[in-house]
């Protein structure tokens, strides 16, 4: 309760400002983030020369809908399409060969830098997440010569092995944080009915941590499917291996392929990733924030 | 995500002595499970990035990369080329102007949302959930459709900016290298790069909203319940209470926006390819690297950019990391 002055204070000038200023600032913030993403939307459901005469409509006028764009944008090149459907089957490829083996290489070398008492435990946690900050320019000099050299540019098995080593050291860092969370003396009971390290990590530390590696697979899975820059590197010349990010701003910079129809290629690049920030959000918020919570 | 974590969390314990057996086995399974990762980031990254610093060294283009090796003949002359052409201090203002003022708009912005959501209203969650999207959105499509509505000639924003807002002509945002200027101030900042600094805003924002969520979420309210009895207005609340409890995490998201801004490639390179005065030094080494093929040039100025950054790091974290302590 604010102290009585006669006439309009301070406090209840802001306090009025406020009750204005915050639903309207609110909305702003949703048109913002929203608005783009709708639009895009929209334009993959329109026709070019109807853009083009209209360029202010906010929906579609009636009939006007037409799947057409997505069904050119999916289609293979040999088809007259756009070979997207090609895209996105590399996108996965390396993307979940990215999640499962970093995951693979991760899980244990989280456990080891949380559990495990060995020289230079500090230091790798250190140099890891000195990765992180690294500016990705600068590897990727090296590893485009490395891979020119190697033959190997150009195929997706090189972006992948780069994807692993570029989110390995992240995933440590995230994973170390959860296991440090879980309470060691879970484990040393386990010890004490005769369990090894092994096993007791495999039986009693690996399923309490489940939440924290299904959210740190997400996240991996979006790194490697939203990458831009090492895609562009090594696949720029081989169309059959390009990704989905790539092969939009590839075509985006042609003048051949109608906006509208690079519009459904980027709704087809940006629904995956929507879908499952979405989905973690409802069924990981929960088991995260316990985790944090009892840290 | 990395934000719902906290920091380091202790160490586990110590194994006692007398626990050799036990500790021994600790230490060898610790090696075992961690080799994998050490050997990929090492292969992959560790020794790539000492490779760079010796490709700096020397004079190696695409056309003779067969015959550079790790023995060749090494020189300064790429650093001294660098260091003495305009492009490149130019190229290095403009990624400070970017990275300083997209880490500025996009913490401010995050702050401001922060602030706006912090009492509970019905559909607060999917509003939250809502202006993560930007952040979590693939890079290469949300340039693409911030283009396209920026585009002089179609762009939704250019048609109701001239119609509704009065404006003379569209604004061509991306492509555009006149100087923006503020009250008649001339900035040196080109149209395009303020965009670009706009659009880092716009996706980044987001991060420093979750960041600082979590944080206000944990300030006491008897604080400022005890505050509001003494009189005190929202702003005051704000100022005297709210924002010094925040400031730490502020001071993180800073370094942490600061970094990443400073090493950016994507955005710019895909808005606007680095042309009306929006060249970083990221994207002007991918343009030494692979369309001119000077390697070694590309190298020098890479590393030129990483050592900048970690000056710029340690002068921050020295002047403000004791501060934060202190908070």
């Amino acid at each position: 309760m604010s102290t009585a002055t006669p006439g309009i204070s301070r406090d209840s000038v802001e306090r009025r400002l406020l009750l204005v200023i915050r639903p309207a600032f609110i909305i702003f913030l949703l048109v913002i983030s929203l608005f783009p993403f709708y639009y895009m939307v929209l334009l993959s459901f329109r026709q070019l020369d109807s853009v083009l005469q209209d360029p202010g409509a906010l929906w579609p006028s009636l009939g006007e809908i037409d799947l057409d764009t997505y069904k050119n944008v999916l289609a293979s090149t040999a088809d007259g399409g756009q070979g997207f459907l090609n895209f996105i089957k590399n996108s996965m490829l390396v993307a979940l060969g990215t999640v499962v083996i970093s995951l693979l290489v991760a899980i244990p070398g989280a456990y080891a830098v949380s559990r495990l008492e060995f020289f230079g435990r500090r230091q790798i946690s250190a140099v890891f997440l000195g990765v992180y900050f690294f500016p990705a320019i600068l590897l990727a000099i090296p590893l485009f010569v490395l891979f020119t050299r190697l033959g190997q540019r150009g195929t997706l098995t090189g972006l992948l092995v780069v994807y692993v080593a570029q989110v390995a050291a992240v995933s440590i860092y995230m994973l170390r944080n959860y296991f440090d969370t879980i309470p060691a003396s879970l484990e040393e009971a386990a010890a004490i009915d005769g369990c090894t390290r092994l096993q007791a990590m495999r039986h009693v530390s690996l399923p309490l941590a489940l939440p924290a590696i299904a959210s740190n697979a997400l996240f991996v899975f979006m790194i490697a499917w939203n990458e831009f820059l090492f895609a562009l590197l090594f696949l720029v010349e081989r169309r059959e291996n390009w990704t989905v990010s790539l092969g939009l701003s590839q075509l985006a910079g042609s003048i051949e392929v109608p906006t509208t129809v690079l519009m459904a290629g980027s709704v087809i690049l940006t629904l995956p990733i929507i879908v499952l920030f979405f989905l973690s959000e409802r069924w990981l918020a929960g088991g995260l924030t316990a985790g944090a919570e009892k840290g | 995500m990395l934000a719902s974590k906290r920091g380091d969390g202790e160490p586990p314990p110590r194994p006692r002595h007398g626990e050799s057996a036990r500790a021994r086995e600790d230490r060898r399974t610790g090696y075992l499970l961690i080799s994998p990762t050490v050997i990929i980031v090492f292969t992959m990254v560790v020794l790539p990035i000492l490779w760079t610093i010796s490709l700096g060294f020397q004079q190696v283009r695409l056309l003779n990369l067969r015959q550079a090796g790790v023995i060749g003949d090494y020189s300064l002359e790429n650093f001294s080329n660098v260091l003495g052409s305009s492009g490149f201090v130019d190229a290095l203002l403009t990624t400070l102007v970017y990275s300083v003022a997209g880490t500025a708009f996009a913490i401010g912005l995050g702050l401001l949302a922060a602030l706006a959501l912090r009492r509970p209203f019905r559909g607060r969650g999917l509003v939250r959930a809502s202006m993560l999207v930007p952040y979590v959105a693939p890079v290469v499509a949300a340039t693409f459709v911030w283009s396209t509505m920026l585009n002089p000639q179609f762009g939704v924003l250019n048609y109701y900016g001239t119609r509704l807002l009065g404006w003379d002509e569209p604004v061509a945002f991306l492509s555009s290298a006149e100087p923006v200027s503020i009250l008649g101030f001339d900035t040196h900042v080109s149209v395009a790069l303020l965009s670009c600094v706009l659009f880092e805003a716009w996706r980044s924002f987001p991060f420093a909203f979750l960041f600082l969520t979590a944080r206000i979420q944990a300030i006491p309210e008897s604080l400022e319940e005890a505050a509001t009895v003494d009189g005190a207005t929202p702003t005051q609340r704000f100022r005297h209470i709210v924002l010094p409890q925040l400031l730490p995490t502020i001071a993180v998201l800073t370094v942490l926006r600061f970094i990443w801004t400073f090493n950016n490639f994507d955005d710019i390179y895909l808005l606007t390819g680095g042309g009306a005065g929006t060249q970083v030094v990221a994207v002007r080494v991918y343009d030494y690297l692979i369309n001119r093929g000077d390697i070694g040039a590309a190298a020098a100025q890479a590393l030129v950019l990483a050592a900048i950054l970690a000056v710029l790091v340690t002068v921050y974290l020295k002047l403000f990391g004791r501060s934060e302590e202190a908070a």
